[in-house]
């Protein structure tokens, strides 16, 4: 797709997304606005095990961070949502690049239970520090009205915010990731020995990619806290890390747009789930979960490039006969464990 | 004195729990390279199934035979239902694929069980044993035995039989064990067997002391997680170790950081294992991979 | 509730988006001439899932009434949703019972933070928040939060009972406490601290928290009986405290053992710890626990159980919670019976807060529900009982916190 037509389609769906809430009510608007939080929360975590190859299972605790950072700056020094974002993405950024630099030495397993590790331990740290988290009672918001007298309900505001922020870092994640550091860190991901030959600096590409990807999640943390007007330590438990990680699967390692897809999907498929059957309704979404992965094992968007890629060869092929397909260069997983049998 | 090694005890009988879970989340990964997120909750679903039993009026080692055998064949069924069709897809897929089975286990576990908890037999005597002033439960003590046990019995599997051999070789290096004649997808499903029918057996000796209910494995499987982690995920005796250390170490903390005291008990466990990581990040007895450029 | 399809919800989208009137009139929001609609969340899933059967139990209770006739002509539409204790999930599910299903009323929603979650919302839409499942104390606040009323005696007030014992029965004594670290726990903590007031720090000699993680608290209880306390208070939910009545009687430590009232089931808790290790034990109890013997043949414990084998038969006759479920519901029946024809939510929520001298099948005999437009706390009376190896014997004069104040 020519450039154009990539910022059109941008535009186009952004601007479709900004109607919503003529046709929406505050609720399914509220859980629209969840699905943005969740597409910057999942473009994190895809950008750092995605892109660069390193596994998180620690990810709800820097949107924890970022929650508790925007709570208590509003709450506790009456600073407005908006300065909350940029400070939340910078805390986050520093604590995962913090994180990032002595996990270095950890790979793959060991990295993802470094970081599972983390996540656990976030809630308990939470409810230690009472003075500041208000812990186990967690601290209450309110929701900011629109400004500038603008005649949109709490609901409609937020959501429009939210799309823009998530805009805004869907716009940052593209260019980082055809940029000079998109391509070291899928260098890095591939292949690091030879990434490191060819001069590339390993740790600090590895432990910028942590806190860039913290501070994305941070972000959305940032965004909840304020979204659901409230935070508390069993609002971050360990499960929350392990719906991002099933987030970027079902949308699509080393993908920008899938994580939409996957946002919808920890949205809104749990909810199904529990429609279907009172009983066992999460045994009816591990059916889903599994079902997804047989037949869209590289989530969605892998299952988009499979099928552009042989639409396109169909039509190399037709043109100029099968001789001339050309091999496609698919994007390869973290410590790609593809069996050879 | 005294104190210090009552908390030392009580320490190695938590962490024989964490030992036996963590044993049986080694052992696939030994034989299948994959981590198996639902470890845990097949072993509590085989554990509901030998509470049926002894519902039912069963005798106790009948059902544990029993519930051993049932394990040892579901084990082999998942995987081959479950898990063959995406066995060559990427690792995330596969991982993805165990955490649909947890939650899958956990939902129907609650669903056919109730999630009330329910009080799960001993088959050791519940009077405590004393050793001067150190008490002793008699039950953890056997669980202990009982996960040792089945360490020294895996090691001799897999050391000496043919068989623990070829599983060995076929989740190492499958392209060439299968040039060597190996069923190399025969061996995965056994593998899956094994650590189904491990698990059973931990999930039966934990549930006495954790009360037998579906979210019984949860708080024990993160704890079997840093468990094999600080031993290595490449070594069984490291998981059991690496279980005893964590139980400990835990319990040590506990008591005498008194700034920490018991709220971030947790927090310091899993901050030691990661200073262990960095230290060691293979773990304390795993193979340590170098690479060659 | 059940069966509620993608398509139905999608369509259901469009015709609010659409402006259509649905078929509720705007002055009783929830409520026709034949249905009253009553919305829940509780843990279905999750760390909490055990609680999940209060509102399983509920719904069975509301069939009960719907089989008899309803309220006034209408039938109960009772509608629960998953929240899985998690905050979030319960503010996303409890706007859609509100915004989407447009239910009347929000019952017995489960939880301390899920329902600080969702606290100022019901207010601020006015929706009644009723009889909210927690033991926590703020939901006695009708100045502030006029659409939410508690239901059980709070933790805070149940620990002041402990340590005005205490203070009365062993005033030299040394205090350990062992509580599980979050809301539940430390709600308690601070009643029996606030309680014990001054004599706090001299008596408090230890205390020792867990997570509901933690396969157990064995370390704990060694700790504990090290200290040398010889009073302990026991702050643990049921899987636990087993555990800590059990290790304690097998190290040797025989302190005076006071228990919170969460744990003070027989089935669940002192049979599996050992009948002859629990004795001495001294809780606080507001209601009939159903698997004491000594209600064996009282009336109310029997129509409960009648109620549980025709409407409930899945749930277990040993688990206190369906017997908390079936007692709650039946005051939320009468709490509509009393709205008359007037389901407006300013009458359902004004009848509610007229309460006088309500009785209630599975309450201790003595224990009256009162409300009223100053007093959200309905039940705000408890009973020490002392387990004597076969039943909890009540003893003293009924603790009234109201009179109190």
């Amino acid at each position: 797709m020519s450039r154009a037509a990539r910022i059109g389609l941008l535009v186009a769906v952004v601007g479709g997304a900004g109607l919503l809430p003529a046709f929406l009510s505050g609720f399914r608007l509220f859980q629209f606005t969840q699905v943005c939080i969740y597409a910057i929360a999942l473009m994190g975590l895809n950008l750092l095990t995605g892109y660069n190859g390193q596994i998180s299972l620690g990810h709800g605790a820097f949107y924890a961070v970022g929650a508790y950072t925007s709570a208590i700056m509003m709450d506790r020094w009456g600073i407005g949502y908006g300065w909350t974002l940029p400070a939340a993405a910078l805390v986050c950024f520093v604590a995962g690049f913090l994180f990032g630099r002595p996990a270095l030495r950890l790979e793959g397993l060991y990295l993802a239970l470094a970081t599972f590790s983390l996540a656990l331990a976030v809630p308990q740290i939470l409810k230690y520090f009472e003075h500041w988290t208000g812990g186990s009672q967690g601290i209450v918001l309110s929701k900011p009205r629109a400004p500038w007298g603008l005649r949109l309900t709490e609901d409609q505001w937020l959501y429009l915010v939210t799309l823009a922020v998530t805009a805004v870092m869907f716009v940052l994640a593209v260019n980082l990731v055809r940029g000079r550091v998109g391509r070291a860190m899928v260098a890095i991901r591939d292949n690091p020995v030879a990434a490191e030959a060819m001069g590339v600096n390993l740790a600090l590409v590895k432990s910028l990619m942590f806190g860039v990807s913290a501070a994305y999640t941070g972000v959305a943390g940032a965004l909840s806290a304020v979204a659901i007007a409230y935070v508390a330590p069993d609002s971050f438990n360990v499960f929350l890390s392990i719906t991002f990680l099933i987030g970027i699967v079902i949308g699509g390692l080393a993908s920008i747009w899938g994580n939409v897809f996957g946002a919808l999907f920890i949205q809104f498929v749990p909810n199904w789930a529990q429609d279907i059957s009172k009983a066992a309704p999460w045994a009816i979404f591990g059916i889903f979960l599994i079902g997804f992965m047989y037949v869209m094992p590289d989530g969605v968007a892998g299952a988009a490039r499979r099928l552009s890629s042989r639409l396109r060869s169909k039509r190399v092929s037709e043109r100029l006969g099968d001789d001339a397909v050309s091999s496609e260069v698919r994007p390869s997983t973290p410590e790609g464990h593809r069996r050879t049998t | 004195m005294e104190i210090f090694l009552q908390q030392v005890v009580s320490g190695l009988a938590t962490g024989g729990i964490y030992a036996s879970l963590a044993l049986a989340l080694v052992m696939i990964y030994q034989a299948t390279d994959v981590v198996n997120f639902a470890q845990g909750e097949m072993a509590m679903f085989a554990t509901y199934l030998t509470w049926s039993m002894l519902n039912a009026g069963v005798p106790y080692w009948w059902a544990f035979l029993a519930t051993v055998i049932v394990a040892f064949v579901g084990g082999i069924l998942i995987q081959r239902i479950v898990v063959r069709p995406v066995e060559n897809a990427p690792i995330l897929t596969i991982v993805i694929v165990t955490l649909g089975l947890l939650v899958i286990c956990n939902s129907v576990a609650g669903w056919i069980w109730s999630y009330v908890q329910k009080p799960f037999p001993s088959p050791f005597s519940a009077r405590p044993l004393r050793l001067g002033n150190i008490v002793f439960g008699a039950h953890d003590l056997g669980e202990m035995g009982v996960t040792l046990l089945s360490l020294l019995l895996l090691f001799l599997f897999f050391r000496y039989t043919p068989l623990g051999l070829a599983m060995r070789a076929a989740a190492q290096n499958p392209v060439s064990s299968r040039l060597a004649g190996i069923r190399v997808s025969r061996m995965l499903a056994l593998g899956w067997g094994l650590a189904a029918a491990f698990g059973a057996v931990a999930g039966m000796m934990v549930a006495p002391i954790l009360t037998l209910e579906p979210n019984m494995m949860g708080g024990i499987q993160i704890y079997a997680f840093a468990a094999a982690t600080l031993g290595g995920f490449t070594s069984p005796l490291g998981a059991v170790v690496g279980g005893f250390l964590v139980g400990v170490i835990e319990n040590l903390v506990g008591t005498y950081v008194s700034f920490i005291g018991t709220e971030l008990k947790l927090t310091v466990a899993l901050a030691t294992i990661i200073v262990v990581l960095l230290v060691r990040p293979s773990g304390l007895f795993g193979r340590v991979h170098v690479r060659r450029v | 509730m059940t069966g509620r399809t993608r398509t139905a919800v999608l369509a259901g989208v469009v015709l609010a988006a659409l402006g259509l009137a649905s078929t509720v009139s705007a002055q009783t929001p929830g409520v026709t001439a034949t249905e009253i609609k009553i919305g829940n969340t509780n843990p279905y899933s999750g760390p909490a899932s055990a609680y999940g059967t209060i509102g399983k139990s509920i719904g069975a209770y509301f069939k009960k009434v719907n089989d008899e006739g309803g309220i006034n002509g209408r039938k109960i539409t009772y509608i629960s949703y998953d929240d899985g204790y998690a905050p979030p999930k319960a503010v996303e599910m409890v706007r859609r019972l509100v915004e989407q299903d447009e239910v009347a009323l929000l019952f017995q929603t489960l939880g301390t933070p899920t329902n600080s979650a969702i606290h100022r919302y019901m207010n601020q839409q006015k929706v009644p928040h009723l009889f909210v499942a927690t033991g926590a104390t703020k939901w006695n606040d009708p100045k502030n939060f006029p659409w939410t009323m508690g239901f059980q005696p709070n933790y805070q007030t149940e620990g002041r009972v402990y340590a005005g014992h205490v203070l009365k029965n062993h005033p030299d004594a040394k205090v350990g406490i062992l509580y599980q670290n979050d809301d539940y726990g430390k709600d308690y903590l601070k009643g029996f601290e606030d309680g014990l007031g001054e004599a706090a720090k001299k008596m408090i000699v230890l205390k020792q928290s867990y997570e509901v993680t933690d396969p157990t608290i064995d370390s704990q209880i060694v700790n504990l009986k090290n200290s040398g306390a010889n009073v302990f208070f026991n702050i643990t939910i049921p899987k636990f405290a087993v555990q800590a009545i059990k290790k304690a009687n097998d190290i040797g430590w025989k302190p005076t053992h006071y228990l919170n009232n969460v744990s003070s089931s027989l089935g669940t808790v002192l049979k599996p710890a050992g009948l002859e290790a629990s004795r001495g034990l001294i809780t606080a109890l507001y209601m009939k626990e159903v698997t004491d013997p000594q209600w064996r043949n009282d009336k109310g414990y029997l129509d409960w159980v009648a109620w549980m084998k025709k409407y409930y038969p899945e749930g277990a006759l040993d688990d206190q919670f369906n017997a908390y479920g079936y007692n709650v519901a039946i005051l939320m029946t009468q709490v509509l019976k009393q709205c008359g024809n007037d389901f407006s939510r300013e009458n359902i929520m004004r009848q509610a807060a007229s309460i006088k001298d309500l009785e209630l099948p599975l309450l201790l005999p003595g224990i009256r529900i009162n409300t009223s437009p100053t007093d959200f706390a309905p039940i705000e009376q408890e009973q020490l009982a002392k387990f004597d190896g076969e039943r909890w014997v009540l003893f003293g004069d009924l603790f009234d916190a109201f009179r109190k104040q």
